[in-house]
């Protein structure tokens, strides 16, 4: 009796193992991490990435996962390169089959290249300030999102900040734009003609070539053209050279003001004093007074778990851009979980569903320790973008400094811009949009 | 007309800048016959190297030093471990050597250093010289007039070194033949670690003013993109080529930037700016179809 018992006892205990591992590994949220920590742009996504990471631990470290679903990771090296970022996706989508978060490559480049790709698979591009602006309706585009804000709402953002300054109005003004000649710099473009024609302000255009470390011909016409303000569009070295430049040609960098890819400490440090008094849109803020920041320190580097080895980082605008897109990534789990069954991890389609129909609200924002850290936001099917706001800071020679509250870009204005282009792109490759008004 | 010598005197000390990398080239060409890729990358880690040590706890002065150090030390391993097994090998090879030396550095010199985009004070102000806007209404900087004298001082030295000294006139018979050389008794690999740590030297020159001027960073290395169209103008054997060949790209690039466009847009519609990118290359090229082997060439015969 007892022999026949024992082996019994063994299947039983097996097939228990087996059992529990097949359901801990159901409770791993996975995150496929289409990064870059190395290249021309390394330090940035160091930054980023690490803070993404750090908010993923801790919410495993202070909440012990989702719902007990533990947030897990797979980061594949791009060096900011498409072919690299292809190459990445394919490698971890088989993986990222059974359970998804969204996907972030913080590459305008590599976005472009997987935006067909990853909705046939059904896996979820978030592209947070960057990537294809008009995914913002969703009804053409279910599984891409510009979330928080977009290169158009922000261009909309700044020339209301300007007009504030202005007694409520900019006619008869001057406005230089500079920007990267590439498909980044141009985004903003029909944004800002379309500002200068209600606005009433005179709209210069000067482009920059390719990498933008040399700009004494576009400055001298600046100098030239006199303008009130620069809006400046720019990216790595352009950024740091527009401002030693605009030093060089006596132009006031208190009237400059540029897009969050001419926002971070990287993009001002290696500037020195010329950078001084110069402004840029962010959709996140930086430092550690935002609780959640300091409780990641805390917490997560107090435990040794701590992604970044250079802790200085923690708290640069890029960091907690990391940071802030971890916390909508989060949320979206957790607004899945609410729908498809809490304690379960939840698969790209399921996740999609999530990113359309989060509601971030300020409550919310102050729960998480997030209070000011990023906008609130409310997606909908129609609405991917979610919020369309901004903050101004302003570089004071050693920090960055909120100089205004969260402004919004004229929707009214801007968003039928990407209907327009969503419609135009679902005319080119025969989709058939969804009906947003069906869409739950 | 203000305007146009403003763009003008712009334009040509732009140039002195350019002509500072492709003076590295030139000395790597001269003395091996060799187009070096790892030019560009090598006034990154030159200029990433003096942050380094200053990061370090190291002063300005001792930081240079330090990164000379490093630069002749770099010239002295890619003589010994890159060239010595290629010499009399096809020039082609010596290149690819060279490719695979910059992918190398690109690597190596932010880990070692550190990636974040860093400020680089040389203590010269990057600002208008107030005199000379009040009186001509043109903008020239302190700091583009000190880069101008840099320049002139290294091309000075660098040609009197080629002309006049032992070791220039054994690196330009090296340049010819290698086998030559060799047979003649000049020490080929003496020779080519000094000129590699020459360029060193040049790399690091061009690193300090181009990374006080722009902050240190990856991007250093596309520096080497300006300097193209000027080796290519100058001719990639003469010193002084390459610095008239960066003063009239730098001009010309500046010129064109500023009064095509507007050409075009009346011509075309659209928006033609950011040619100053790809004009010098059109330039250089069709200055080759006039005279192949650039302003200052050395006109290469060959005996059938």
């Amino acid at each position: 009796m007892i022999k026949k018992f024992k082996p019994a006892c063994v299947a039983a205990a097996i097939s228990l193992t087996l059992l529990s591992t097949a359901a801990s590994a159901a409770e791993e949220q996975f995150f496929p991490l289409i990064d870059y920590r190395v290249g021309p742009y390394g330090s940035n996504g160091q930054a980023f990435y690490g803070g993404f990471i750090d908010y993923l631990n801790y919410v495993n470290l202070k909440e012990k996962g989702v719902n007990g679903v533990q947030m897990t990771y797979e980061e594949c090296e791009t060096e900011y390169n498409n072919a690299k970022g292809v190459e990445c996706y394919e490698r971890l989508k088989s993986k990222a089959a059974k359970s998804a978060g969204p996907i972030h490559t913080m590459s305008t480049g590599i976005s472009y290249a997987l935006i067909d790709k990853s909705a046939q698979d059904k896996l979820p591009l978030a592209m947070m300030g960057y990537g294809r602006t008009d995914a913002v309706d969703g009804s053409v585009f279910p599984y891409a999102f510009p979330l928080v804000t977009t290169y158009q709402m922000q261009a909309s953002a700044i020339i209301k900040f300007l007009k504030d300054k202005n007694a409520g109005s900019l006619a008869g003004k001057k406005i230089v734009y500079l920007y990267h000649d590439s498909a980044y710099g141009k985004e903003a473009i029909i944004a800002m003609e379309a500002e200068a024609s209600l606005n009433k302000f005179q709209l210069v255009q000067i482009p920059v070539a390719h990498p933008g470390n040399e700009q004494g011909s576009q400055w001298t016409r600046i100098r030239q053209e006199k303008p009130d303000f620069v809006v400046f569009w720019g990216w790595g070295v352009m950024n740091q050279t527009a401002l030693k430049t605009a030093q060089k040609n006596g132009y006031p960098r208190e009237q400059m003001i540029g897009s969050w890819w001419t926002g971070s400490e990287e993009d001002v440090v290696p500037a020195g004093d010329a950078a001084k008094g110069y402004m840029a849109a962010t959709w996140n803020v930086a430092g550690k007074q935002v609780p959640v920041i300091a409780d990641i320190e805390k917490v997560v580097y107090g435990a040794g778990k701590g992604n970044l080895q250079d802790k200085a980082k923690i708290g640069t605008i890029l960091y907690n851009r990391g940071v802030s897109a971890a916390v909508l990534s989060v949320e979206a789990i957790r607004k899945g979980q609410e729908k498809y069954g809490k304690g379960k991890a939840l698969t790209g389609e399921q996740t999609r569903w999530a990113l359309e129909n989060l509601n971030i609200n300020e409550a919310r924002l102050k729960a998480l320790g997030a209070t000011d850290l990023l906008p609130e936001i409310k997606t909908s099917c129609d609405n991917h973008e979610g919020s369309g706001k901004v903050k101004i800071q302003q570089w004071d020679g050693a920090r960055w400094v909120p100089v205004s509250g969260w402004i919004e870009g004229n929707k009214g204005l801007i968003h039928p811009l990407f209907q327009a282009s969503a419609k135009q792109y679902a005319k080119e490759k025969g989709i058939t949009p969804r009906d947003c008004t069906k869409e739950k | 007309m203000n305007f146009f010598f403003e763009v003008l005197i712009g334009g040509l000390l732009s140039g002195v800048m350019y002509a500072l990398v492709a003076l590295g080239f030139v000395m790597i060409y001269k003395a091996s016959g060799v187009f070096n890729f790892a030019q560009g990358a090598m006034v990154y880690l030159a200029a990433l190297s003096v942050v380094g040590f200053i990061e370090k706890g190291a002063p300005l002065w001792l930081a240079i030093i330090l990164a000379f150090a490093v630069m002749t030390a770099f010239g002295i391993a890619t003589e010994k471990f890159v060239l010595r097994k290629l010499v009399n090998q096809p020039p082609i090879a010596l290149f690819m050597a060279t490719i695979g030396l910059a992918f190398f550095i690109e690597g190596i010199a932010p880990m070692v250093f550190g990636s974040e985009p860093r400020a680089l004070e040389l203590g010269i102000v990057d600002e208008p010289i107030p005199y000379i806007l009040e009186r001509w209404n043109i903008v020239i900087s302190k700091f583009d007039l000190v880069a101008a004298g840099v320049a002139a001082v290294l091309v000075a030295t660098l040609a009197l070194f080629f002309q006049y000294t032992r070791i220039g006139r054994a690196l330009r018979a090296v340049a010819d033949d290698h086998q030559a050389a060799l047979s003649i008794g000049i020490p080929l690999q003496h020779i080519w670690a000094i000129v590699w740590g020459v360029a060193g030297f040049v790399a690091l020159v061009a690193g300090l003013m181009w990374g006080a001027r722009n902050g240190v960073q990856f991007a250093l290395t596309f520096t080497a993109l300006k300097a193209l169209p000027v080796l290519i103008l100058g001719g990639f054997t003469s010193v002084p080529g390459a610095i008239v060949g960066g003063l009239i790209i730098g001009a010309s690039e500046k010129l064109a930037e500023i009064y095509i466009p507007p050409v075009m847009q009346d011509w075309f519609g659209g928006n033609f700016g950011g040619i100053e990118g790809w004009f010098p290359y059109v330039l250089a090229l069709l200055f080759l179809l006039v005279r192949p082997e650039g302003l200052f060439g050395e006109k290469h015969i060959d005996r059938v």
